[in-house]
Order: C-alpha cells, then sequence, then structure tokens
C-alpha cells in the first residue's frame, strides 16, 4: 500500500508553527516570512499539480489563469462590487471549477499531449483577456486597493498573520491531498497514470476521475490566487503569464512529481530563489530555471525527494 | 428470469467490425453457455483481439449486438461493461507497474468498493472500513494465484509468466461472471503454461466462464469446453475440440490451403 508516514507532516507543521519567531530572532532572515507566504501561495497550487501531474498524469500547462482567475475574481468582486473578501474567495473558487470543467471536459477525452496543449493555449488567453479587459480587470496596469481579509472582525494585517492563514491552508490542503492518495481513489488515479486500457477494463471511470482531479486542482490555484490578491492589495496581469505556469512545472519537477513532498519543497526552493537568491542574476533569472529544468530531467527523474533514494544505493554497492 | 435466458450468459448477433476500409469482423454470429470454457481461436489477424476489444467496450462495434445475462451492452463504455460483470487480460500485459501486486489487485476491487473523493480525503471511517475489506480480498486472491507471498513486490519486477497469473488475479478481484483471457500463455514456459492453464481451470469451477484467445493448442484442447473459429472476422467453424480439430475448413485457415 502507499503510505505517507505521518511523522515528518507533524514535523513540518511544526516548523511551520515557529518560523515566523525563528525569522524574528534572526535579524537577516527576518523578511523571510514574507516570502514565505508566497511559498505558502505556490504550495497550494503545487500540490494539486502534483496530484494531477504526478499521480494522475495529466500534464496541465495553464494552471496560471486558474491562478489568475481567483485574484481577478477576488479584486473585482471587492473593489468595484464591496462584497465581503471570503464570499469572493468562495465565488472565485466556484468559477474557476466551472472554467475547468468547460476546458478540461473536451481536452481530457483525448490521449496523449492534448491537454497540455490546450491548457497552453487556455492559459494564454486567459491572460490576454486580464490585459484587454481593461474596464474590467483594469489592463495592464492592473487593480489597487484590494482589501485585506479578516476574520470575526479580527484583522490579518500583518506578514505572521497572514503567514499563519495560508499556511492553515496549505496544510489543510496537504493533509487532504494526502489522504486522497492513500485511498481508492488515489489507486484509480496511480492507474490511470499507467494504463488507461487496464483502468477503465478494471471499472475505472477513467473520463470522471481526470475530470475531478483537473477541477480540484484548479480550485486550489484559484484559492491561492484570492489571498495573493488580498496579501498584496493589488493584482495586475503579469503575475499570471505563461512564464509563471512553466515555474510551476519547474517547482514540482524539482521537487518530484511522482511524491507529493516534491510539490512543497519545489515550491519553497524556486520562491526562495526567485525572491532572494537569485537577484544577483537580474534578467538572467530564466537562464537559471532553464538549467535547473535540464539537470532535473537529465539527472534527478525523481527529483529532490528522489535524492534519498540515489544515496541509498551508493552506499547498497 | 427464465432458464433458458439464462443458460447463455454472452449472445453475440451480426457483429461487424470495420476499421476503415478494413473488415476485422463480419457477421459475426455465436454465444457462450453460461459456465463453460470457450476458447477462440484463429490465425494472425483474424479478429480475435478485435472481438474481445468489443466485447469489452474499448470501442463500439460498427453494427450488430452484444448481449450479456440478456440486455445489451454493445453501446457501453469499458468502465460500464466492467461493472456489469465482464473482466479482461491483454494480450500485451498491462499492468499497473508503477503499484505493487496487492495493490494491482487492490485496483480489481473497484467496480464492487468505491469511495468518493470527499470520503477519501476527509478519511471518513467508512472509507477506511472499505479499504480493509478490498486488502482481505485482495490477499485472498494473491493466494489463489499463488502470488501471496511477493505481494509487496513491484508489479514490474515480476517475470512475465507471474505477471500474466497477477493480471488474471486482478480480472477476478471484480468477481466477474465473464472473464476474457486474451492469449494468458503467450510467452509462457511449459511450467509456467501449466500453472496458467490449471488457474484458467481452477476459476471455471469456481462457476465463472471463462472465454479465452489462444494460440498455445495443447492448452485449448485440453481446457476448453467449446472452441469458436475465426479467419478474416468471420466464423469458420465452431463446436466441441474434437469437432473442430478435424474440421477440413479449420485445417485449412491453419495450414494454408492448397486442397
Amino acid at each position: 500500500m502507499l503510505r505517507i508516514a505521518k511523522l515528518p507532516i507533524a514535523i513540518f507543521a511544526l516548523f511551520i508553527i515557529i518560523f515566523p519567531w525563528i525569522a524574528r530572532q534572526i535579524p537577516a532572515i527576518e523578511h523571510y516570512t514574507d516570502i514565505m507566504v508566497f511559498a505558502g501561495i505556490y504550495c497550494l497550487i503545487t500540490i494539486g499539480l502534483s496530484l494531477l501531474m504526478g499521480y494522475t498524469g495529466q500534464i496541465s500547462i495553464g494552471h496560471a489563469a486558474f491562478y489568475g482567475i481567483g485574484a481577478y475574481v477576488s479584486a473585482i468582486l471587492t473593489v468595484r462590487y464591496g462584497l465581503n473578501p471570503w464570499a469572493c474567495m468562495c465565488i472565485g473558487m466556484a468559477v474557476t471549477a466551472a472554467v475547468a470543467l468547460l476546458v478540461g471536459a473536451p481536452s481530457l477525452k483525448l490521449k496523449g499531449h492534448y491537454l497540455a496543449m490546450a491548457t497552453l493555449a487556455f492559459g494564454i488567453i486567459i491572460f490576454i483577456i486580464f490585459n484587454e479587459e481593461t474596464e474590467w480587470t483594469g489592463g495592464p496596469d492592473g487593480m489597487a486597493g484590494i482589501p485585506g481579509l479578516s476574520i470575526f472582525g479580527f484583522d490579518l494585517d500583518s506578514v505572521e498573520k497572514y503567514f499563519y492563514l495560508v499556511w492553515g491552508f496549505v496544510l489543510a490542503a496537504f493533509v487532504f491531498t494526502v489522504n486522497v492518495i492513500q485511498s481508492g481513489t488515489g489507486r484509480a488515479l496511480r492507474a490511470i497514470h499507467a494504463s488507461e486500457p487496464a483502468s477503465s477494463a478494471m471499472g475505472v471511470d477513467v473520463f470522471r476521475f481526470k475530470i475531478m482531479i483537473f477541477v480540484y486542482s484548479a480550485v486550489l490555484a484559484s484559492l491561492a490566487g484570492s489571498l495573493y490578491a488580498h496579501y498584496l492589495n493589488f493584482v495586475n496581469p503579469s503575475t499570471f503569464d505563461l512564464f509563471f505556469s512553466i515555474k510551476l512545472l519547474i517547482m514540482i519537477a524539482l521537487g518530484g512529481m511522482h511524491n507529493i513532498w516534491g510539490a512543497v519543497i519545489g515550491a519553497g526552493l524556486i520562491t526562495f530563489l526567485s525572491y532572494e537568491w537569485l537577484h544577483y542574476f537580474e534578467e538572467f533569472d530564466v537562464i537559471v530555471y532553464g538549467a535547473i529544468l535540464l539537470l532535473v530531467t537529465i539527472f534527478l527523474p525523481n527529483g529532490l525527494v528522489g535524492v534519498p533514494g540515489i544515496v541509498k544505493g551508493w552506499f547498497r554497492r | 428470469m427464465s432458464t433458458v435466458k439464462d443458460e447463455n450468459v454472452l449472445e453475440v448477433q451480426k457483429l461487424v467490425m470495420t476499421f476503415g476500409g478494413l473488415m476485422a469482423l463480419s457477421n459475426l454470429n455465436f454465444q457462450v453457455k453460461r459456465g463453460i470454457i470457450k476458447a477462440i481461436i484463429g490465425p494472425n489477424g483474424a479478429g480475435k483481439t478485435t472481438l474481445f476489444n468489443v466485447i469489452t467496450g474499448s470501442f463500439p462495434p460498427t453494427d450488430g449486438t452484444v448481449r450479456f445475462k440478456g440486455r445489451s451492452i454493445q453501446h457501453l463504455k469499458a468502465h460500464k461493461i466492467a461493472d456489469r460483470g465482464i473482466s479482461r487480460t491483454f494480450q500485451t500485459v498491462e499492468l499497473f507497474g508503477n503499484m505493487t501486486v496487492l495493490e494491482n489487485v487492490m485496483l480489481g476491487c473497484h467496480t464492487r468498493v468505491r469511495t468518493s473523493f470527499m470520503a477519501s480525503g476527509f478519511v471518513l471511517p467508512q472509507s477506511r472500513r472499505k479499504e480493509k475489506r478490498i486488502r482481505e480480498s485482495a490477499l485472498k486472491i494473491l493466494k489463489f494465484i499463488g502470488l501471496a507471498d511477493k505481494f509487496k513486490d513491484s508489479a514490474d519486477s515480476l517475470p512475465l509468466g507471474e505477471q500474466k497469473l497477477l493480471e488474471i488475479g486482478r480480472a477476478l478481484a471484480s468477481e466477474p461472471e465473464l472473464i476474457c483471457l486474451d492469449e494468458p500463455a503467450a510467452g509462457l514456459n511449459e511450467t509456467e503454461t501449466h500453472v496458467a492453464s490449471s488457474l484458467i481451470k481452477a476459476i471455471n469451477a469456481k462457476g465463472m466462464t471463462v472465454l479465452l484467445v489462444e494460440h498455445d493448442m495443447k492448452v485449448v484442447m485440453n481446457i476448453s469446453d467449446e472452441i469458436l473459429v475465426l479467419n478474416y472476422g468471420q466464423k469458420i467453424a465452431e463446436g466441441p475440440p474434437e469437432d473442430v480439430r478435424n474440421s477440413p475448413r479449420v485445417i485449412d485457415a491453419y495450414l494454408g490451403g492448397a486442397a
């Protein structure tokens, strides 16, 4: 049986709880809490993507669009209509689910890389809409003045409070997804990855499972988008371009696609690389990402989570 | 239900399957009686695997009907047909190589026990109980096919003979009424072939109807109650092994008829 150990999850949760405290002690890394908020937001997306791509074997290059839909629904409904941010978040997820259903239904029926092509095109179309529908989205200038979040009158106005909110969502999504992977549903997903004809011959409704996971991963991306919008209080289209979709791929490839932990590790590492460690390269950071993707694909097909296995292999020899 | 209807598990009527201009099956009629082992033989390209694919819903036939327990199924998708009680194996092994031996068989239980996405995400107690039940019945099947001690191994790591057995085990897990085996002895050595044919007999003894495509004539003649012979998508003979063996049309088809 595929079992995902509970202890590392507990240690990970503990690490998240004490992280802001540690960061506060060391002035040099004080701002890491802020970066970790973004890491958490990306993590929400990669957890869904890992289930979709690593476990079910369906490639999407359009998740930046779902992320953007969540962000823009939140932005437009709060700024233009003054709706409650939490309600907007839920509406954003519902809208994203509907869009994912519309995009996924025809493309998931096709075999091979059609889903990748369809989601790629979809991502570009949505990006153009964000840019051109100026009346709604503010165009390339984006939208400012998106309100922050509060829970029962308690404002999440500091970085640390928002950190706990975001990582609370991440942990919930992580545990939920781990449970799915360990269940009969997860078994069916991995079966689909291995052989679609055999899966359907065993009674697995392949299409239904694929669309379910596609929608689930899109909804997580939408949630991440809303959290992003309410954190920065500002959105503009360039956040949701094709390159971000590719960056998401690099995240799960680096961490390791076939293991849900890879989603967390990859999202964390790439976030810190792009917000902190790659400043030196300026615009040339794209080359670094390309190099990472290239090296990982060649030398670490199972990503960083596969490294312990490789090291163990050396010692056994 | 009348006993007459119940007698035939599967009824194929006027089945036609064309791929472009190629007629893979033309106007095929036959029945499979409940509880027997029926073999389908014929030279390469005779349409045997196509017939299996149509019966199990890989693609719908161009024309004609397939009735399973009196109800037509030719319009149904593969997973729906599996739900109705037809299971199959594949000519080229189609195991889930990324999963363990046990998990492969557990997946086979999919038609019987299901958990919803939400129930699995929130780990409701009922979904845990279901998992346990599936695991137990999968282990029982592994014992039956003789792979119990390898339950933890990855399905990829098994030798071909055992992979073939595992495919049969996975097909059994859904407790089907009709099991379609596509060349279960292909690529096996003599010992493995012997194991496979005794397993097929044991499955049949449990009351399951077996439909079998096989090239190994020793296996076919030994275990089947009835044989259907196809050539170029058409039935050229049907009946008990001894009749088919002596049919001039069959000998003709296999030896390339100058006669």
